[in-house]
C-alpha cells in the first residue's frame, strides 16, 4: 500500500497548491472508470459478499426508510480541495471545478430562513475555498443557526486563508476537522505527504484562538477514519487515546472525536478494488450490520444540498448522483419542508457503511 | 484438499458448535468475557492475542487479530512489538533450556 502511495505521489505534482505540495490526482483527472457514479453503483450492486441492502432492511423491519424531520441542513459547496486524500468519497482535489455559485447559496439561505432547522453543516471539498463560504456562514449565523465547518486543517495554512481561524471564532463556528491518526505515517498515507505536520500546526493555531478549550464555547471536534479496509474502533476508546497522545506529543486539546467508517465509494472504492479488498470489505460491513445503527442513520435527519442546488438524502448519495426521490422536490429552488421532512430515503449497498457496528455518519458513531 | 489451511475456513469456525453445542456455547461465552473491556482495554487484549497467535503460529488467529488490532486503534509499530514479545518469549524458552543442557554436561563431565 505504502509503495503505491509513493508511486502516486511522485507521478503527480500540483504546483498550484502550496499546502500539501505533493498530491495524488483525482479519479476524474486520471479518467478512471470509477469517476463515473454509474460504474460505482454497478460495482456495488454486483457485490457477491452482501445481500442487497434493501433486503437487509426489509428483514430488519426497517424498509421503507423515511426521514424523521430535518435537523441538519448540509451544504456541499463543491469539490475543490487543496488535498487529494486516498479515501475521499467526493473525489475532491485541486483540479475540480464544481463550485456553488452565489445565486444557489442565496437559495439555500432563503430555504433555511423558512424553516427552524437548527444546524447548518458546510462541507466540500475544502468548503472554505468557495468564495461564498463566509457569506453562507454569516447569513446562517444571522438566522441564529449553529454552523459547522468540515475542515481539512491544512487549508488553514494557505496564505489566502490566514484570517480564517479568527473568522470562524468570531462567528462561533464549530470546526469538525479530519485527522485519521495521531501519528504521521498513517495520516500521510491517507491524506498526502506532509499533511500530518501541517494538520498539527493548524490544530495548534485553532487552540490559540480558544478552539477546544473548556468554557470557550468554541467547539473543535476531530474525525477519525480507518487508514485502510477495516472498521473503526469504538469512539470512546479512540477519543481517550487521541486526547492523551495529542496532548502529550503536541499540546493539542479538542472536544470530541468522531469515528467514521470509510464508505465504499469513489476513491476509497478504487483503493478497495485495487488492493483486492472490495469483497472482503463489503462482507465485513454487511456482517457488522446493526439494526440499531440503521434506525439512527443521519440521512433520516439531514438534507444534503449539492453545489448546483440538487437535493440528496446524504453526502454519499450526492457523490453517487442519486438525488432525493419518491416525489420529493429535487432542487433547492423548489424546497418544500413538509414534503422533505418525511421523505422516503433512497438506499443502496453503499449504505452498509453507515449501518456497520456502532454505526457511522457525518456525526460519527451513535452512542 | 490441496492445503491444510484455507482463509475462508476462518468463517466456518462456528461449525465447531455442530458437534457439541453445549461445549461451544460455554467456550464462546468464556471467550467473549475474556476479550471484554475490563482491567485491560479491548485494545490491549487484542495486542496480547496477536502476540499469542504468533507464538502458537495459528494463521487464522494472526488473520483475525491483525484486523482486530487495527479495528481497536493499534498501529503497525505496536503490533510489531507485540510479535517481538512472542518471539522473545519463544526464543527465551529455548535458550533457558540451555540450563538443562549445562546441568547434563556438568553431571556427565569430569
Amino acid at each position: 500500500m505504502a509503495s503505491r502511495c509513493v508511486t502516486w505521489s511522485k507521478s503527480y505534482r500540483c504546483d498550484i497548491v502550496k499546502v500539501g505540495k505533493i498530491v495524488a490526482p483525482t479519479l476524474q483527472a486520471r479518467n478512471s472508470p470509477l469517476a463515473s457514479s454509474d460504474e460505482q453503483l454497478k460495482l456495488l450492486a454486483a457485490s457477491k459478499s452482501c445481500s442487497p441492502f434493501h433486503a437487509k432492511m426489509e428483514q430488519a423491519g426497517l424498509a421503507p426508510l423515511h426521514a424523521t424531520g430535518i435537523s441538519v441542513f448540509q451544504i456541499n459547496v463543491g469539490k475543490l480541495c487543496n488535498q487529494t486524500c486516498r479515501h475521499c468519497h467526493v473525489d475532491a482535489g485541486p483540479d475540480r471545478k464544481e463550485q456553488m455559485a452565489h445565486d444557489t447559496a442565496e437559495l439555500c439561505i432563503k430555504a433555511l430562513a423558512r424553516t427552524g432547522i437548527p444546524t447548518v453543516d458546510i462541507t466540500g471539498g475544502a468548503p472554505e475555498l468557495n468564495p461564498n463560504f463566509r457569506w453562507l456562514v454569516e447569513q446562517s449565523r444571522a438566522l441564529g443557526r449553529h454552523v459547522i465547518d468540515r475542515c481539512n486543517l491544512t487549508v488553514l495554512l494557505m496564505p489566502s486563508q490566514e484570517d480564517l481561524p479568527e473568522f470562524l471564532a468570531r462567528h462561533q463556528v464549530e470546526v469538525i476537522a479530519s485527522l485519521p491518526y495521531f501519528l504521521p505515517a498513517q495520516t500521510d498515507a491517507q491524506r498526502g505527504e506532509g499533511v500530518f505536520d501541517k494538520s498539527v500546526h493548524a490544530l495548534q493555531k485553532l487552540n490559540k484562538f480558544g478552539y477546544g478549550a473548556d468554557g470557550s464555547g468554541l467547539i473543535l471536534n476531530l474525525v477519525y477514519n480507518p487508514v485502510g479496509a477495516f472498521l473503526p474502533p469504538t469512539q470512546e476508546a479512540m477519543e481517550t487515546q487521541f486526547k492523551r497522545e495529542l496532548a502529550t506529543r503536541y499540546g493539542i486539546t479538542f472536544n470530541h472525536l468522531y469515528t467514521i467508517t470509510n464508505m465504499p465509494i469513489s476513491r476509497f472504492l478504487e483503493f478497495l478494488v485495487e488492493s483486492g479488498n472490495f469483497e472482503g470489505y463489503m462482507q465485513r460491513l454487511a456482517n457488522a450490520f446493526n439494526p440499531a445503527a440503521a434506525v439512527g442513520v443521519m440521512c433520516r435527519y439531514t438534507l444534503s444540498v449539492g453545489w448546483d442546488g440538487t437535493l440528496y438524502d446524504c453526502d454519499f448519495n450526492q457523490m453517487l448522483d442519486v438525488p432525493v426521490d419518491f416525489g420529493a422536490p429535487r432542487h433547492i429552488r423548489d424546497f418544500d419542508a413538509a414534503q422533505l421532512h418525511t421523505r422516503r430515503i433512497v438506499i443502496g449497498n453503499h449504505c452498509y457503511g453507515c449501518t456497520a457496528g456502532a454505526g457511522s455518519s457525518c456525526g460519527g458513531a451513535m452512542g | 484438499m490441496d492445503t491444510y489451511y484455507h482463509p475462508h475456513d476462518l468463517g466456518k469456525f462456528a461449525d465447531m458448535g455442530k458437534g457439541n453445542k453445549n461445549l461451544w456455547d460455554k467456550f464462546m461465552s468464556y471467550y467473549s468475557a475474556v476479550f471484554a473491556e475490563a482491567a485491560l482495554t479491548e485494545r490491549e487484549k487484542a495486542l496480547i492475542a496477536l502476540g499469542v497467535a504468533h507464538a502458537v503460529q495459528c494463521p487464522y488467529c494472526i488473520d483475525a487479530y491483525s484486523q482486530a488490532c487495527l479495528e481497536k486503534g493499534s498501529n503497525t509499530e505496536e503490533m510489531t512489538e507485540a510479535v517481538h514479545v512472542a518471539c522473545a518469549i519463544r526464543g527465551g524458552a529455548s535458550l533457558v533450556h540451555g540450563v538443562q543442557m549445562r546441568n547434563v554436561v556438568e553431571k556427565l563431565s569430569m
